[in-house]
Formats: structure tokens, C-alpha cells, sequence
């Protein structure tokens, strides 16, 4: 069986031992089959490694999706409830292009504000949990505060003067607007917590990718795959994608809590 | 029924892009009247109730309320005893009850006392059975109905009413016809209706008033507005007959 413990530190092996080694190396055809099994083996093995990887993967990812959305629910929804925005088209454009931040010009950014001679250097996050959150953070915002806005925007835009004649506060108007775009900010949270945690280049950048420190789903894919273990890597690859659907499939459950029921 | 205006309006402009929209230069609304304000599409029937309801401001002229004078933006008091009715009912998706209860929950009334209310109102407009259905899925009639139940639930002091019917069939109108004569029936609500359909004025107003390019051409009595109107403006609009 597969295991990701080891009792001893496994340091990377160089690429071109792929393949030489029989007891580690799969061939890549055939895999995909085994690796559904090996992912189950694992999961129900409770293996030490994996779990402590899994609960870093999921802390570091909600860390900066909680933050992004305590940030950008607010700014999103405030763009969208602002009528004359000086260069709107630019602020849009600026945080679309936002929205495709590559992840490893992102890890790169964030690795030089955190350097020891960077700007931020003193706080000494580089290699943290801290470093990671941080650089997802800064991929998740855009995506919250973007699809927040046009998920607003779309509401219909008389349904203002109306909550005003209904006797609504501004506050309560921006309220009941933002609960009236719930599947569109539901939308920017899903999207945001994919981005996040599906990203590879920031957080092997800035955590490093340390076993039992910074380690998680997406830098331990590459390091098994570097290692040849290619049914291992894909059943770490499977074990991310139930992650995200789990986690959607919650967002979605509590955006339905607040659906009403269909009539037929 | 209460004579004490309601509302008072002195001098009141409104322009868009420097052109003046509507000029009054006084009305009146007495407590519990119906006043119907009818007109053609564009003589600013719809910029003048908006204006009333708090919605829009004047360029110009004053809005008293009950004796108050009031600068927009209106205050929040003053603004929720007054509610306004669209044409294009605008409903929340949520249930049809959610919908009925907005303003009650707007205005902090618990959910227990809500409800109570709520239930009374759906009786009332006869949706009851769809209380919890999604209002989106609802008729253009229904729609208008849980439009006008919102708006009735919270008992406001002033009703407005934007062509509530114009894009209902005949059956529908009537229904909502006889929900706001049946309301008035129960208690003192002053409503103000704007409409371009003589008829429903007729049927519903204690006053009508024409409103002609922003401007008041006649405010009287019901009768006398289609008996014997002062302008000859309004015998040819009540006649159908005016050219605009």
C-alpha cells in the first residue's frame, strides 16, 4: 500500500531516476485505475502524512477565502451599488485581469515583499502557513470582489426605488440587494475557494513545500509525480477534487437554506 | 372622512436635462381622498408621484407633509408611512409571503407578529394558497396583487399608486379595483392614483386632476371633472378625443 509517512525525511530525487526505481516508480498508462483505489486506501488507512497535508490544505484555503470574503463581499457589493464610479471601466478592467492573476507571479510578488529584504521582511512569514494565506488571499480577492460586483449589477435596478417606497434604509437596501445576488456572490465564493485551492505556483514559492509545515495537496502532487509515483500523486489528485466538491457542495446546501421552496 | 391635506405641494418644479417636467404650482391632497391624476404618456403624471413619495427631488417648490415641510431626503418616519405601488411589480425571489412581509421586516416587527399579518393580507388578496410559492413563477395579476398586499400589510398613511393595472387584463383590474376600494372601505387611507385610463379614475377617484405637459390644467371633483369640466383640455381627454 501506499504511504505518504515516512520515518525518515525523503529528500527530492533528481528527475531522471523516474523510472529506474521499480519499487517506487509507476508506469504513467494504467494508473488513473489504480489510483482510485490507492486514493481510498489512504483516506481509509488514515494515513498520518495525508491527513496532516489534507488539514493544511483546507486551513490555508479557507484562511484566505474567510479573508477575501470579509474583504471583498463589501467592496464588491459597494461597486455594485454605486452609481457614478469615476473610471469604472478601468477598475474593472484592472480587477479582471485580477481575476487571472497567474499564481506563480503572485507567489513570486508575495516571496519578494516577504524576503529578508523585502519590504516586509521582518515579519519573517516566508515559508509560514502565514506566507501562503497571504499569497491566496491575493488570488481570491479579485475573484469575490469581480463576481460580486457583476453578480449586484445584475440585480434589476429598479427594485431600489421600490425597496425605498417599501420604507428600506440604505443599509437594509444593500442588504436585501446583496441577498437578492446570493447565487451570483455564492458563484464568487466557489470560484474564489477553487482558485485558491487549486493553485500550485504561489504556495510552492513562498511555503516551500516543507513536509509537515508548509505542505499541501497541490505542492505534494508535484513533488510525488516529480518522484514517479504517479498512482500516488493522482490519488492525492482525487482526494483534492472530493475536497472541492465537499466544500461546494456545502456552499451550495447553505445558499439553498435560504432558497424558497419550489411550488410544483 | 378627514379634509386636513395630506400632503401640500407649493411651487413644485422638476426638470431633466433643463427641461421642466412638472410645474405645480399648488395642490392639495386631503386625508382619506382618492385623487386620480390622469394624462397622457410623458405629461410627467409618474416624475410628480415619485416626487411625492419621496423618491425623486425637486428642483424647485416645497412638499409638506401633514404641515411639515419636508427637504428630501425625506425622513425615514415620514418616508414609511407613505409607500408606492409600480407599474412593473418588482418582487423579491422568495416566497410570496417573504415577499408580503418585506416591509414589515424592514421595519423590525417580529417574525411572530409578522406572520399573523401576513396570513390576514394573503387572505385578503386571495393568494393564500400560494403563500409559499416562489413569486417569480407568479401571473402578471398575482404578481401585481402581492405588490399591492406589501404595500397595504404595513397600513401606511399614503397610498401611491403608478398605473398599478396598465398591463393587466380586464379580470385583474377588477380585482385590484375592488382590494383598494375594499381597503379605503376598512380605513383612512389617502391615495393618489396615476393613471391614463379615464375610466378607472372615474370609477375609483373622489378628485381628478389632468396633468398636461407638467402642468395642473384641472383638479375637481369626480363628477364635475366628467360632467362639466372647466377646460375644454379635459373634455377632449376624458372624450378621447385629444391630439398629443
Amino acid at each position: 500500500m501506499a504511504r505518504l509517512s515516512s520515518s525518515q525525511p525523503q529528500p527530492n530525487p533528481p528527475v531522471e531516476l523516474i523510472g529506474e526505481r521499480a519499487d517506487l516508480n509507476d508506469e504513467p498508462s494504467g494508473t488513473l485505475g489504480r489510483a482510485l483505489i490507492e486514493a481510498l486506501q489512504l483516506l481509509a488507512s488514515g494515513d498520518r502524512a495525508l491527513l496532516d497535508i489534507l488539514g493544511l490544505t483546507l486551513e490555508v484555503s479557507l484562511a484566505a477565502l474567510l479573508i477575501a470574503a470579509v474583504i471583498g463581499l463589501p467592496l464588491g457589493a459597494t461597486l455594485g451599488l454605486t452609481n457614478r464610479l469615476p473610471l469604472r471601466g478601468l477598475v474593472r478592467a484592472v480587477l479582471y485581469t485580477g481575476m487571472g492573476l497567474p499564481p506563480v507571479v503572485v507567489g513570486l510578488f508575495v516571496y519578494l515583499l516577504l524576503s529578508r529584504a523585502g519590504p516586509f521582511g521582518e515579519l519573517d512569514w516566508l515559508f509560514t502557513v502565514r506566507a501562503m494565506v497571504a499569497a491566496q488571499t491575493i488570488l481570491a480577492l479579485p475573484l469575490v470582489v469581480g463576481l460580486t460586483w457583476a453578480a449586484v449589477e445584475s440585480v434589476d435596478p429598479e427594485l431600489r426605488p421600490q425597496l425605498l417606497a417599501l420604507g428600506a434604509t440604505r443599509g437594509q437596501i444593500a442588504a436585501t440587494i446583496l441577498r437578492e445576488a446570493r447565487a451570483g456572490v455564492l458563484a464568487a465564493i466557489a470560484a474564489a475557494f477553487g482558485a485558491a485551492v487549486s493553485e500550485v505556483g504561489a504556495v510552492m514559492l513562498v511555503g516551500g513545500n516543507i513536509e509537515g509545515q508548509t505542505r499541501v495537496l497541490t505542492t505534494a502532487i508535484v513533488l510525488e509525480t516529480r518522484r514517479g509515483r504517479f498512482a500516488l500523486a493522482c490519488a492525492l489528485g482525487l482526494v483534492l477534487l472530493l475536497v472541492s466538491f465537499v466544500i461546494n457542495l456545502a456552499l451550495l446546501r447553505a445558499g439553498e437554506r435560504r432558497t424558497p421552496a419550489h411550488a410544483d | 372622512m378627514p379634509i386636513d391635506p395630506v400632503l401640500k405641494l407649493t411651487d413644485l418644479q422638476r426638470r431633466y436635462a433643463g427641461r421642466l417636467v412638472v410645474d405645480v404650482p399648488g395642490l392639495e391632497i386631503r386625508g382619506g381622498e382618492l385623487l386620480a391624476i390622469v394624462g397622457p404618456s410623458g405629461s410627467g403624471k409618474s416624475t410628480l408621484l415619485r416626487l411625492l413619495g419621496g423618491l425623486e427631488t425637486p428642483d424647485q417648490g416645497r412638499i409638506f407633509y401633514r404641515d411639515r415641510p419636508t427637504v428630501p431626503p425625506l425622513p425615514l418616519a415620514i418616508r414609511r408611512e407613505t409607500t408606492m405601488v409600480f407599474q412593473h411589480p418588482r418582487l423579491l425571489s422568495r416566497s410570496v409571503s417573504d415577499n408580503v412581509g418585506i416591509g414589515l421586516r424592514l421595519r423590525g416587527i417580529g417574525r411572530d407578529a409578522a406572520k399573523t399579518r401576513i396570513d390576514a393580507m394573503l387572505k385578503q388578496v386571495g393568494l393564500e394558497a400560494l403563500a409559499e410559492a416562489p413569486a417569480q413563477r407568479l401571473s402578471g395579476g398575482e404578481k401585481q396583487r402581492v405588490a399591492l398586499a406589501r404595500a397595504l400589510v404595513f397600513e401606511p398613511t399614503v397610498l401611491l399608486l403608478d398605473e398599478p393595472t396598465a398591463n393587466l387584463d380586464p379580470h385583474n383590474v377588477s380585482l385590484i379595483e375592488d382590494l383598494i376600494s375594499r381597503e379605503r372601505r376598512q380605513r383612512p387611507l389617502t391615495i393618489v392614483l396615476v393613471t391614463h385610463n379615464v375610466f378607472q379614475a372615474r370609477r375609483l377617484a373622489d378628485r381628478c386632476a389632468l396633468l398636461l405637459g407638467g402642468r395642473l390644467v384641472e383638479v375637481s371633483d369626480t363628477e364635475s371633472f366628467f360632467q362639466s369640466p372647466a377646460d375644454a383640455r379635459v373634455t377632449a381627454f376624458v372624450r378621447g378625443e385629444m391630439v398629443y
